[in-house]
């Protein structure tokens, strides 16, 4: 990323072509020294007065401290949402549309601070952030606020009503992403919610509650809850609440599923797609597509195309081409607008990938990792693909959530949907052919939610999004993403 | 005085894989009609899931047109079999034998018309942001067991099964306890409606034991349970491999809010494509 101080080849003004430092201007962020929880639309401080520090990924600097919800918070933010609750389902639908529409248009005009502070907190590229997250976080208020007065339209014949006060537990892979896609649909159909944004990236929710403020939104519809894995699970399990929302491990998805014994919950859960790419595709265009599909987001990515089908007569061709794209990714400075990768979440999520790093060697796969230096500070790990990777190899099987990527060759299309299907999950895929009725036939064999085909990591407020098997139930996304937020009858 | 005939009474048996079978435990119980019914196993209910998986692509991978005509085949079946079952279900607690059992065939026919359309109404094509067509299709969920709800005996069955059938899923249905003889009187009319092997499988007996042994096997993917509590050890077992649930009910079947395309989305995923447009 950074200049490089010795040119790589001899002679007299032969340029380097490194790029120069584009760091975006942090300044633009305002954070306090501390942040409450936002219940009934004031801050409230936690009733144990414990906070903890959430730090920047990059740097391992503290940004900020917030507050460790416990119990009673939890039960303060669940009332005051019943309590909101018969005001906002009765509020005709045009207006709760108006509400959103502002809050996206707010979220539009402030998102280059909500770009710079979900790079700062997440330590995913300002590039991700400014040109992906943000924008579609205010897409999907957009898309949902139009749906709000238009709701007997969505499901023909029948009659719709809100479920009532909704618990929705966000991960930290799309920290502002995740919550417009919790929020927007649950406030169009006329519930409350109670949000708990993750543990390591609660900043950006935070601010969107001043957003939430500045739109004029009625006290009480969204309260927001930080704290941990503990805080999450008390929401989820508190009797006041008529639906839970959760987006993370599937692991925590099954504990809640378990637990929750008939109430209304919608999971989205883990994946290992297979990203598969036959002879006769476009190679250059795959190869983006494979980057883009594993190291997106360092690969913190429920949907990441972490497993490469490849057909075999392709296989070294494209691997080369790989490696190439690969050694040229630029990692660093999250806020420095060149940089392809950025940090690693966190301190144990960057140890759960060396574990699988180590565990991939230990089974016999064959590691590359893209040529480029880690900075010294900061939670980093390089674009890493593996070789020789069997269906039987928990690097075949298992969500990594890092830039590692599984590479397995198959020789018959049969064969690559037998492979692809062979995990647990269910929740994308890729296909890569310049043939249209091969698409056809392979994807109505993939056992996915979405599958992208010559494209991949495509999302759209107007797209359903959600998985299949142990991916989690339930679709998040255009009309479909409705029916998660009402009671149909 | 001519001595009074013995009549030839019938042996109920299940429905495994397209055949009728004893259960392999050579267990019965006797049914509120007098006659002994199979008392279906555990054993049983992975022989019903293996047949349910493998007739999946034989029932999904045919032409929605022929999957209505086969489902309007067991209507016209079931029609022709009325006397006998208004005659089971009097005798296992029917109080409207003759207008549940007319109910039941018409929601028949009503599901065989929605097979070739639901996917028109449950389907979109998104109009996303960018260069890409994309659209969404419902498609089945797999194999889906299905504990049929008290009362009206017939009724209850194919208001459960038809529309999880309409989504090109496959059936283990765990009869009402209280209704073995109605469910095996079904699986014989399936089996002359043209069904794949396997697309329909009936146990009977008890339907809390069958249902646990459903709810902890990995290749059931979704379970219809209607008026039924539901324990710690059922939802272990189903969030094992995350079975989707339905748990609902329960109903008056004669009500016309039983049949809906709601009831057939209940038991489909959408799956959604994305393709670049270009040149």
């Amino acid at each position: 990323m950074a200049t490089s101080t010795e040119p790589k080849a001899p002679g007299i003004g032969v340029p380097t072509w490194d790029y120069v430092a584009a760091p975006e201007a942090r300044t633009i962020v305002q954070l306090a020294d501390r942040y409450d929880h936002y219940i009934g639309g004031e801050w409230v401080p936690p009733s144990s007065g414990k906070y903890f520090a959430t730090i920047d990924p990059s740097s391992e600097g503290v940004l900020s401290e917030v507050a460790l919800g416990e119990e009673a918070d939890v039960g303060a933010a669940v009332h005051a949402a019943r309590v909101a609750l018969p005001g906002w389902s009765a509020l005709p639908g045009a207006e709760r549309g108006k509400a959103l529409f502002r809050i996206a248009r707010i979220l539009q005009e402030r998102s280059r601070e909500f770009a710079v502070l979900e790079s700062m907190d997440g330590g995913k590229p300002i590039r991700e952030s400014r040109d992906v997250d943000i924008p579609l976080a205010a897409a999907h208020f957009f898309y949902y606020a139009g749906w709000a007065d238009k709701l007997e339209y969505a499901f023909p014949g029948r009659s719709v009503r809100p479920l009532g006060v909704a618990a929705q537990v966000i991960p930290w892979n799309f920290p502002l992403l995740m919550a417009a896609w919790k929020l927007a649909p649950a406030l169009a159909c006329g519930n409350t919610c109670v949000l708990k944004p993750a543990e390591t990236t609660p900043l950006t929710a935070l601010l969107l509650a001043d957003v939430l403020r500045q739109a004029g939104l009625q006290p009480g519809v969204v309260n927001i809850v930080t704290g941990d894995g503990g805080t999450g699970a008390g929401l989820v399990r508190h009797p006041g609440v008529d639906k839970v929302a959760f987006t993370g491990s599937t692991a925590v998805g099954k504990e809640i599923y378990r637990r929750a014994a008939g109430k209304r919950v919608t999971l989205e859960l883990g994946g290992k797609a297979a990203n598969i790419v036959f002879e006769d595709a476009a190679l250059d265009q795959a190869v983006e597509g494979i980057v883009n599909g594993i190291y997106f987001n360092q690969g913190h990515v429920c949907c990441a195309g972490s497993r490469l089908l490849v057909q075999e007569s392709v296989a070294e061709s494209l691997l080369r081409k790989l490696r190439h794209r690969m050694d040229h990714l630029i990692l660093g400075d999250p806020l420095d607008k060149n940089t392809d990768v950025g940090a690693i979440n966190s301190r144990e999520q960057l140890s759960r990938i060396q574990e699988y790093q180590a565990v991939g060697v230990a089974e016999g796969a064959e590691i590359y990792q893209a040529s480029c230096a880690l900075p010294e500070k900061g939670y980093w790990y390089p674009p890493t693909f593996f070789t020789g990777v069997s269906q039987s190899h928990r690097l075949a099987q298992e969500e990594i959530f890092g830039p590692v990527l599984a590479v397995i060759t198959f020789r018959t299309p049969e064969e690559a949907v037998e492979k692809a299907n062979n995990t647990p999950y269910g929740l994308s895929a890729g296909i890569w052919t310049d043939k249209g009725s091969k698409i056809f036939k392979m994807l109505g064999k993939m056992r996915a939610g979405v599958v992208w085909a010559n494209t991949f990591n495509k999302f759209d407020p107007t797209s359903p999004f959600g998985g299949y098997k142990e991916s989690g139930f339930g679709r998040e996304g255009g009309r479909h993403g409705l029916a998660a937020y009402l009671d149909v009858r | 005085m001519s001595t009074p005939r013995i009549g030839v009474r019938k042996t109920y048996k299940l429905l495994i894989g397209g055949a009728l079978v004893r259960t392999e435990s050579g267990r019965s119980l006797e049914g509120p009609t007098g006659d002994n019914v199979p008392w279906a196993s555990r054993k049983d209910v992975r022989d019903a899931v293996r047949a349910a998986h493998s007739a999946g692509s034989n029932w999904s991978g045919i032409t929605a047109y022929n999957r209505g005509q086969i489902l309007y085949r067991l209507a016209e079946m079931v029609e022709a079999r009325a006397a006998e079952f208004e005659r089971l279900a009097m005798a296992e607690g029917s109080s409207e034998p003759a207008r549940e059992v007319a109910t039941a065939c018409d929601r028949l026919v009503y599901y065989a018309g929605w097979c070739d359309k639901f996917a028109q109404v449950a389907g979109c094509v998104n109009p996303v942001t960018g260069p890409y067509f994309d659209f969404s299709v419902p498609e089945p969920m797999g194999v889906v067991t299905v504990a049929v709800g008290p009362g009206a005996p017939l009724l209850a069955l194919l208001t459960q099964i038809a529309p999880i059938l309409v989504g090109g899923n496959t059936a283990v249905v765990l009869a009402d306890d209280a209704a073995p003889a109605t469910a095996c009187e079904l699986g014989e009319t399936v089996t002359t409606a043209d069904f794949p092997s396997g697309v329909v499988n009936i146990l009977c007996g008890k339907q809390a034991e069958t249902l646990q042994a459903a709810a902890s096997h990995k290749e059931v993917d979704a379970i219809d349970v209607v008026g039924a509590t539901l324990d710690d050890r059922f939802w272990s077992g189903a969030a094992g491999n995350m079975k989707r649930v339905g748990s609902h009910g329960p109903y008056d079947w004669l009500d016309p809010g039983c049949q809906g395309i709601g009831w057939i989305e209940r038991y489909v995923e959408t799956k959604t494509v994305w393709h670049p447009v270009g040149i």
